[in-house]
């Protein structure tokens, strides 16, 4: 009877030591490491002196200093590549969600052979990188005079979002009962309206889903803004940092600094909101 | 999400229920509008344009001159097809070790008595909401011999540094190097895709194999990998795709020409260098050739991505 309840408790705890995962934690931690270690080396550069950053990389400041901040504070170039990347967001974000959202509830209620065309003819768009089409864009943007201006780069970004909103969009709304809004069609309420006041309420953690799938990728874009933009006063931020790493000599603490400022305000939403960033970029391949 | 539209037969028919197509295409008119004149028809002309050589002014018909000119000219061809092997050691390294190690994770962090999922989560992802520019900057500093032989010999790293030329400066393994660090910033996107996948498997199917006696080896192999085929498919297609689109690592950590001597040109690079930004020294863009490129890319994309998704989505 004891020999039994000892080889049990022995069982019990090998069973908790199993349940304790410590390889699965080794190699986690391993990883984890990996991942953050160089944003590390981002962070604590910004706070040396310019010299120091050469000859001690790895190491924690010597000397503390925010130099390096408060002469980008004076630069007021900065705040207007900040001020772009910024309107550029929410510009092209809010176009995004307000034109597909008006096509993906057309498109989720109107079931002919015309709309499930329109609605693959949208998801193929998914598949298929923008930047195959740059040349003729760059023509077109000439054309109707807007290279070196913002307004270059919102078309750009919002036909590269509408794919992915649409498809996102369009199989939420199609979840949803139908009866929320065929009550308030039988009230009278127009199908405009209805699309305002109950369909886009409902549909918000999707709509939040494809601000962030299109969030990240325009904040962090290049190619666009450097084939587009030549105009200083234009210039997004990574576009302003590329021209700060000079042939032969580059102010590497300066540029580390504008490159913190560029990514913290994206890390920190990342981290306030984690679980709907891993969603919402992962989105468009698993389904829903 | 999952709510079953239940449509009420009574509503159903009437006329002004059921607006038709006209009514209906006001609400898709400004999306297709831009979607049409912002992608699909400047992809699509692009094949055109391939047709022609010279720029605005002076453009004319050559019919496929240039895709004669990129095949098989000496001096283009060969950077072509340079550009078009790198890229396929490219998407090797992403398709084999990225995603290899998208499903170790994910295998890891659906465990459900582990703790901590989440927290692990958190941390790796981080680096894909940083910019490929921030961390090709980061590792073309760590990986300059002037800057980290002396510190890191100095904690026993020593073999980490490749001295006198540096990782990037390296014929050899500038290439490794660029994907590496590629393969480090993104394997967060494949490890979420296999970690929402493996958690819509069905609990009752795995305590039936375990109860059968499946070691969770055999389960992995047998039931969880199967199961996900079609996610695996997808993520397979993104990572081609993603290939075709990379620029900025190669241009943050090397140059758009691909240095050293052109180990890290990508057909990305080799479009931007003809197609926009025009060849060193001449500096003029060839938008007919960079067309060709594009169009090429386009069809090999179609190529590549038709199949797999034929093969891992049909059963849906």
């Amino acid at each position: 009877m004891t020999v039994k309840k000892a080889a049990g408790e022995k069982k019990t705890r090998s069973l908790r030591i199993m349940n304790m995962h410590i390889p699965y934690h080794i190699v986690m931690i391993l990883w984890s490491f990996i991942s953050i270690f160089p944003l590390f080396f981002l962070v604590i550069n910004t706070f040396k002196v310019k010299k120091e950053i050469y000859i001690n990389f790895f190491g924690l400041p010597q000397k503390w200093t925010l130099e390096n901040y408060t002469s980008l504070m004076g630069n007021s170039d900065f705040f207007g590549y900040f001020r772009n990347s910024f309107l550029v967001v929410v510009v092209s974000l809010f176009m995004i969600l307000f034109v597909g959202s008006l096509c993906a509830y057309a498109l989720a209620h109107w079931h002919t052979k015309t709309s499930r065309g329109v609605y693959y003819f949208f998801v193929i768009g998914m598949m298929l990188p923008i930047k195959i089409a740059t040349i003729r864009l760059l023509q077109i943007m000439k054309a109707l005079n807007t290279l070196n201006t913002l307004f270059c780069l919102f078309p750009v970004y919002i036909a590269m979002g509408l794919p992915t909103a649409i498809f996102i969009l369009t199989e939420f709304i199609h979840g949803l009962p139908r009866e929320l809004y065929e009550a308030g069609y039988m009230d009278g309420a127009s199908r405009f309206r209805i699309w305002y006041r109950i369909v886009i309420p409902l549909i918000r953690p999707a709509l939040a889903t494809v601000a962030i799938y299109n969030l990240v990728p325009i904040w962090n874009d290049l190619w666009f803004p450097l084939i587009f933009i030549t105009k200083e006063s234009s210039k997004t931020v990574l576009l302003a940092v590329t021209r700060l790493q000079g042939q032969y000599t580059t102010d590497w603490p300066k540029l580390l600094t504008v490159l913190t400022l560029s990514s913290l305000p994206v890390i920190a939403l990342y981290l306030a909101m984690s679980q709907s960033f891993i969603k919402g970029l992962t989105a468009g391949a698993v389904k829903g | 999400m999952t709510v079953k539209s239940k449509r009420i037969p009574a509503l159903q028919g009437g006329k002004s229920i059921k607006p038709g197509g006209i009514y209906w295409m006001r609400y898709v008119i400004p999306a297709l509008l831009f979607y049409v004149i912002f992608m699909a028809y400047p992809m699509l002309d692009s094949i055109r344009l391939s047709l022609y050589e010279g720029t605005a002014g002076t453009r004319e018909f050559v019919g496929f001159a240039n895709y004669v000119r990129l095949f098989t000219d000496e001096v283009v061809s060969k950077r072509f097809w340079n550009a078009f092997g790198n890229n396929w050691i490219f998407f090797a390294y992403h398709m084999i070790l990225q995603n290899a190690l998208g499903i170790l994770f994910a295998a890891i962090l659906t465990n459900r008595t582990m703790r901590g999922r989440k927290f692990y989560q958190t941390l790796i992802f981080i680096p894909c909401t940083v910019a490929v520019l921030v961390t090709g900057y980061l590792f073309k500093i760590m990986m300059n011999p002037q800057w980290s032989k002396a510190p890191l010999e100095s904690v026993g790293l020593g073999f980490l540094v490749h001295s006198p030329l540096g990782w990037l400066g390296d014929h050899g393994t500038a290439l490794s190097a660029v994907s590496l660090v590629s393969v480090w910033q993104w394997v967060g996107i494949p490890t979420m895709m296999f970690v929402a996948a493996f958690q819509s498997i069905d609990d009752d199917l795995l305590e039936a194999a375990s109860i059968e006696g499946a070691s969770p080896w055999q389960q992995f192999i047998r039931i969880r990998v199967p199961l996900i085929i079609p996610v695996i498919g997808m993520v397979a297609i993104l990572t081609f795709v993603a290939n075709f689109n990379a620029f900025d690592v190669v241009f943050a950590m090397e140059t758009p020409e691909g240095a050293p001597d052109y180990a890290t040109d990508l057909i990305g690079t080799l479009f931007y260098r003809y197609g926009v930004a025009g060849q060193h020294p001449v500096g003029i863009p060839e938008p007919g050739l960079g067309s060709a490129i594009s169009t090429t890319i386009f069809a090999m994309l179609l190529c590549g991505v038709i199949p797999v998704l034929v093969k891992t989505q049909g059963k849906e």
